[in-house]
């Protein structure tokens, strides 16, 4: 197998709480490869953004490691630090709060120009913006309007324009369409996956849908209260799920066609804990149907239950 | 089966300084009792505005039904006094709204404001009574009572929706509307939410207007739907109709194939392209003509009529005058 363009080993981030210390992230082993998709998926609050965010370490990590081209980023300072941050981007969930709202369309795509003096001149830094819009599919006419003008999608537009700004080979995309209309999630869709033919972007896509993540990502990774339970690759953990979370969050989506109808579900009882200072063993144990008290003894390592098929479940 | 009620040619519109937005512009259908109805659409719509007016609680300031008849149980909704429509909200028509973060009121304890419905409408509404009853609420809800004193901060976003239910169904409504009853929720909290309403509108028979906009709902619960756009029902039929019919209203068509498939692996979606209509300057003809493949002559003139293109199956669209098809 080649290298990774990143490579996530045993990452931790802890947020410190009054009440104790907060998992958001624990152990957290993940690749990403080059030009494709690692999908996270997972309920609110099962730190996917939290992961998102300490990759790129816009926050600083607890603990682990990101290889990006073999480098580790959290041992990096100064310019170098900055030459790798270049590579990697991100887009925000919602495209209403993360633009400057005093900004004109041309003046947030050039944002990430100026602050990394890309351009010593004007005229090329604005053909480059031209150039951005064009790639994202802005109209020209949308050059020197406000945000607040525009719908959802235009917006996101933008932040993807900011993005591919400065040629990243990475971006962790944040629920890119999760604030939008499905006409409109659709054609950003389809413009991320046109991005990635044509540029070889790798991308980390954090979402809650897992429709969309199936039709994104080449790799899936499933996460719950901080850990990830289960990683493959999209084909294989959708058609062969084997955590019982997995099996539980795809049985619980609703699919847009009848043969759903009147089928009994598996219908997970309680809810998303939080983990501060949580106990040994696995996470999903108090929901699980099939928990043992060998479960909750002592921490499960991730075991390899087909190539490239880690699941994290002593009863496997 | 009689009908419950039947709106006919709605219109509303808000009216914001000099803009005009024309929210919903002619909607026709009625329900049967026991049905369920989903409606589903995109922002801006009109599902929701088409739920207010049926609730009359259109903002009052800005909201103005300019047309139409909400008939339920005999009577038009619209031609009632305030006071007499006080008596049949929240009694003969309860509602779930969107938001539980919003629609429960943050200083006062949830038991007391699944009482306040009860105190106002509940036949037996002395102290002990409404108490029995409230208990009895919260169990079928699967809150357990004791927590009644609690506020609605300290409870999940799944709890409190779970609340809004109890208040909705209170008064054993003939009529529910569940305005996104569960898009603010995880999907596994959201599995639990739609499969007790299902077991609360069993157990209590009652109508109910499901507003959403995932079709997946939609196909799990719902016995009819109402595909909306621009603030008209463009199609409209049976669940079997829309999820399995051969023929479809073009922008069912695209709405279908905007969502990816859990259940296949295309690799590209057909989305439709262009936005959503401006309600304050909507296009003449079919609303929907700007941003059609099928677009011709007539649609970008005249506004189409429903076509009945099978029992019970409509679609407003011209090229199905005259038994004709996509």
């Amino acid at each position: 197998m080649k290298e990774p363009l990143v490579r996530v080993s045993n990452l931790k981030k802890y947020f410190k709480t009054p009440m104790g210390s907060l998992h958001a992230v624990d152990d957290v082993s993940v690749d990403i490869q080059r030009s494709s998709t690692l999908g996270v998926v997972g309920e609110s609050g099962c730190g996917k953004s939290t992961l998102g965010r300490t990759v790129l370490r816009l926050v600083e990590p607890t603990g682990g490691e990101v290889l990006f081209e073999g480098e580790n980023i959290f041992k990096l300072k100064g310019a170098k630090l900055r030459e790798v941050r270049k590579e990697m981007q991100i887009i925000f969930q919602d495209p209403y709060a993360s633009l400057n709202p005093r900004l004109t369309v041309s003046e947030q795509i050039a944002e990430p120009l100026i602050v990394n003096n890309v351009f010593s001149d004007r005229q090329s830094m604005r053909s480059k913006v031209m150039q951005l819009m064009e790639v994202v599919e802005l109209s020209p006419r949308f050059t020197h309007v406000y945000p607040h003008e525009l719908d959802g999608g235009r917006r996101q537009r933008i932040g993807i324009a900011r993005a591919l700004a400065l040629d990243p080979k990475f971006i962790v995309c944040d629920e890119p369409v999760s604030a939008l209309d499905v006409s409109v999630q659709a054609q950003i869709l389809n413009l991320m996956m046109d991005l990635q033919d044509e540029m070889g972007l790798a991308y980390m896509f954090v979402s809650h849908d897992l429709s969309v993540v199936r039709h994104i990502s080449h790799e899936v990774a499933v996460m719950y209260l901080g850990q990830c339970v289960e990683r493959a690759s999209a084909e294989e953990l959708f058609s062969n799920p084997r955590h019982p979370y997995t099996r539980a969050l795809l049985d619980a989506i609703p699919v847009p066609n009848l043969s759903g109808r009147g089928k009994t579900r598996m219908i997970l009882e309680g809810e998303v804990g939080v983990p501060i200072a949580p106990p040994p063993g696995c996470r999903f144990a108090p929901r699980c149907p099939n928990a043992k008290a060998d479960c909750t003894a002592s921490d499960i390592a991730a075991q390899e239950c087909s190539p490239g098929h880690f699941v994290k479940c002593i009863n496997i | 089966m009689s009908e419950l009620l039947k709106v006919d040619d709605l219109r509303v519109e808000y009216s914001s300084g000099t803009a005009i937005n024309k929210a919903v512009n002619g909607v026709s259908f009625s329900l049967m009792a026991g049905e369920n109805i989903g409606f589903v659409g995109e922002t801006g719509a009109g599902k929701t505005t088409t739920a207010l007016s049926i609730m009359g609680l259109l903002p009052n300031e800005t909201g103005k039904v300019r047309s139409g008849t909400i008939i339920f149980q005999g009577r038009d909704l619209l031609t009632l006094r305030e006071q007499e429509m006080r008596k049949v909200r929240g009694s003969q028509i309860g509602m779930i709204f969107q938001d539980p973060m919003t629609s429960l009121n943050p200083v006062i304890p949830v038991g007391n404001q699944v009482a306040e419905v009860l105190k106002y409408h509940a036949e037996d509404n002395s102290k002990e009574a409404i108490n029995k009853r409230v208990d009895e609420l919260l169990n079928m809800v699967g809150i357990p009572p004791k927590r009644k004193n609690e506020f609605s901060h300290q409870f999940s976003g799944g709890m409190r929706q779970r609340i809004v239910i109890a208040i909705a169904i209170a008064c054993n409504p003939l009529l529910l509307i569940a305005d996104e009853p569960t898009t603010a929720l995880d999907v596994t909290i959201q599995a639990q939410v739609l499969e007790m309403m299902e077991e609360l509108r069993k157990k209590i028979n009652t109508s109910m207007i499901m507003i959403t906009h995932d079709l997946g709902i939609v196909a799990q619960v719902c016995d009819k739907v109402a595909i909306m756009y621009s603030g008209e029902i463009v199609e409209f039929g049976s669940v079997e109709d829309i999820f399995e019919g051969e023929q479809h209203h073009p922008y069912t068509v695209g709405l279908f194939g905007s969502i990816p498939d859990l259940t296949s692996s295309a690799k590209r979606l057909t989305p439709i392209p262009g936005q959503m209509t401006d309600p304050s300057n909507l296009p003449e003809g079919c609303k929907f003509h700007l941003r059609c493949k099928h677009s011709g002559e007539e649609c970008e003139k005249l506004s189409p009529a429903s076509y009945e293109i099978g029992e019970g199956h409509t679609v407003k669209c011209h090229k199905f005058k005259q038994g004709g098809a996509l």
